[in-house]
């Protein structure tokens, strides 16, 4: 690994104030890497933190602490034509494709906005951009006129993607993309993903809790539990050889399309729900559901530690 | 065990609107045994809800309207029966769990009062009788401290939480079918492995029947032992789940097969999409409603719908494809079962 990577985060935190003296932690000491033109997958349960992740890396949050390089530059630092320019590098695709379009605006200016803000393109060329894009995305040039409402989940959820494209970003976070989508939309839209990626050589960062389509377009993931990551490896590896006990269960805990294989296939229940960030346990986060948990567990959380080869995991047993 | 508790027969279910009527339920046909676990999938707006609430009388009319066919439960026709008779079945013989557990619980009722609520009315329990009986019930769903439960209230309560006390509400007056409409979609994995292991463990126990209502055919591969395809308002395949998996026989059911990834499969194989969307059920249309997205298509295909052909027992399909002058087509390789 010899290049830089595009995106390092370490360290990052994110805890919101919520009056009364509590504090909900929701994202608590964050490090990972994004290396260029590779998917990284964030997957985990909801409330685990994955999406304020996603949120206070590309600055719609501030962190409360540690920093995020993109390039070599610290986001949260960022000023004036300094951050402008940043936000042209970074795109989101929002999760529900219904809230994250103004209904009051057509298609058209919805993708063309991010054109308009940094004056990219006018007139003319600006209605070709446009095109290009929903041509790009699957769509025709017609749909440019037409309002949010006249489309379905999937054609909507392109749309969004249009406009994350509309100023050629380098970098998508992807926030649950699919999860409003039904099984065969969801694929048309995971290929668009794929093509995109290839045609523009972009880097993702794709958060999800469904592990299996996480696991089909990632390169590498990591797995977070109550704002902590457990796990991180290459997204063959966690599959064929997951290390950290909660990746074990949620990967066990996810039924597979194949009757034969589940009558015979073991899994591991685990009991209890996700403690509340308001209040977690001390030490590892997960000892209290953990089949495995030790003494030294509830004394302290283990940090996150190579196992093996490009694979990190944060569990007192390794 | 083959003993029949709910025949459904030729159904079909409307919708009238200002913009007209919606075909909602175009003719579904199957039966359901004593103690079996039938699944019904397809994508949204196919007819699987409007199916199963309409077997539980639970759509308004107007707007919806049933067409035609018939429903026979436990030796009643469903659609015969006055809403108040029909409210003694609903109550006592018949039992629902909805998708999202946090609108379909009263927010002003206690969680112990919801449970009781069927018992004291439905099976003429006193009030204490009945409570001892919705402890039990919390007992049994695995919720700990039931006694303290009783009087809290659904906000108090977590997502999975909600969706055990709407079990134990369904399953308290031990009825013969519980009806679960996508009871694990809105819930982490790891809880609906809890639940579902759960609903397993609980039908095995009071020998209810289930339909089980679900787009993740995962979920289906775990629980079900049949399995009805449903696609724009009729059923285009049904089957055992061995027979649907490893020998489908319907273009439909080897898209839908084919387009969710297995977290077992090789990374490299590309999903297949379904492309198009499902037909306006304002204008059905004369063929076969999937003609328009089947890359086997024939002009036989736009030109009359299918009748379901029967291949075993327990196995049909409605497609062209069956038929004895219809070409040969090779199956493609599916991400599911029969990939193997």
């Amino acid at each position: 690994m010899s290049e830089q990577p595009i995106l390092q985060v370490s360290g990052l935190k994110k805890h919101f104030r919520l009056g009364r003296g509590s504090t909900l932690k929701a994202v608590d000491g964050l490090s990972f890497a994004v290396r260029r033109g590779e998917t990284f997958g964030l997957v985990g349960e909801s409330g685990c933190g994955k999406s304020t992740a996603g949120r206070t890396i590309i600055r719609l949050y501030e962190a409360t602490e540690g920093e995020v390089l993109f390039d070599g530059e610290n986001v949260h630092r960022l000023k004036g034509s300094k951050l402008q320019s940043f936000r042209r590098k970074m795109q989101m695709v929002f999760q529900d494709p219904y809230a994250s379009l103004n209904p009051r605006m057509t298609v058209g200016n919805i993708i063309a906005e991010g054109i308009d803000i940094h004056g990219l393109y006018t007139g003319k060329q600006r209605r070709e951009r446009v095109h290009e894009l929903l041509r790009a995305v699957g769509l025709n040039e017609e749909h440019a006129g037409r309002f949010p409402h006249e489309f379905s989940g999937g054609q909507r959820q392109r749309i969004g993607i249009a406009r994350a494209l509309a100023i050629e970003p380098q970098f998508i976070i992807a926030d649950e993309p699919i999860s409003a989508l039904d099984v065969s939309v969801q694929a048309q839209v995971v290929n668009l993903f794929k093509k995109l990626q290839r045609e523009h050589g972009l880097t993702y960062l794709f958060i999800a809790h469904d592990l299996a389509m996480v696991r089909h377009i990632s390169d590498r993931i990591g797995v977070m539990y109550l704002g902590k990551l457990v796990e991180v490896t290459a997204s063959e590896a966690l599959y064929a050889k997951p290390l950290h006990p909660y990746t074990q269960s949620l990967l066990s805990a996810i039924p597979i399309p194949d009757p034969a294989l589940e009558r015979t296939r073991e899994r591991i229940i685990l009991e209890g729900e996700i403690p509340s960030p308001l209040n977690p346990p001390s030490g590892c986060p997960f000892r209290t559901r953990c089949p495995k948990a030790m003494p030294e567990c509830a004394a302290a959380m283990p940090e996150l530690k190579e196992a093996g080869p490009e694979h990190y995991v944060a569990c007192h047993l390794y | 065990m083959n003993e029949p508790i709910l025949e459904v027969s030729d159904l079909k279910v409307s919708f009238r609107t200002y913009a007209g009527e919606v075909q909602a339920v175009r003719g579904v046909s199957f039966q359901l045994n004593k103690g079996e676990v039938l699944a019904i999938v397809g994508e949204s707006g196919c007819g699987k809800s409007v199916t199963a609430q309409t077997i539980m009388r639970l759509i308004p009319t107007p707007p919806s309207v049933i067409k035609g066919g018939s429903i026979r439960f436990n030796n009643k026709e469903i659609t015969r029966l006055t809403d108040k008779e029909m409210e003694k079945v609903r109550g006592s013989e018949m039992g629902m769990i909805f998708q999202d557990p946090m609108t379909s619980l009263n927010p002003t009722m206690s969680v112990g009062r919801q449970i009781t609520e069927g018992l004291i009315k439905h099976q003429g329990m006193g009030r204490r009788a009945a409570s001892s009986r919705a402890v039990e019930m919390l007992k049994l769903v695995g919720i700990s401290n039931p006694e303290g439960r009783m009087n809290q209230y659904p906000h108090e309560l977590s997502g999975g939480m909600r969706q055990r006390v709407m079990i134990a509400i369904a399953l308290a007056c031990n009825p013969k079918l519980l009806i679960a409409d996508e009871p694990t979609t809105a819930l982490d994995v790891t809880i609906q492995a809890q639940i579902i292991e759960l609903m397993k463990k609980l039908s095995e126990q009071m020998d209810s029947s289930i339909i089980i209502i679900t787009h993740d055919l995962g979920v289906v591969a775990d629980m079900a032992q049949r399995v009805i395809v449903m696609y724009a308002g009729k059923v285009v395949e049904q089957g055992t789940v061995d027979e649907l998996y490893y020998d489908p026989r319907h273009p439909y059911t080897w898209g839908l097969l084919r387009s969710v990834p297995r977290l077992d499969s090789s990374r490299e194989e590309e999903l297949v999409p379904i492309p198009g969307t499902p037909p306006d059920l304002f204008a059905p249309p004369a063929g076969c409603a999937f003609a328009d997205r089947c890359a086997y298509a024939m002009e036989a295909c736009f030109a009359a719908d299918p009748e379901p052909t029967r291949l075993t027992r327990t196995h049909s399909a409605a497609c062209w494809l069956l038929h004895p002058d219809a070409p040969k087509v090779e199956r493609p390789v599916l991400t599911g079962g029969a990939a193997r």
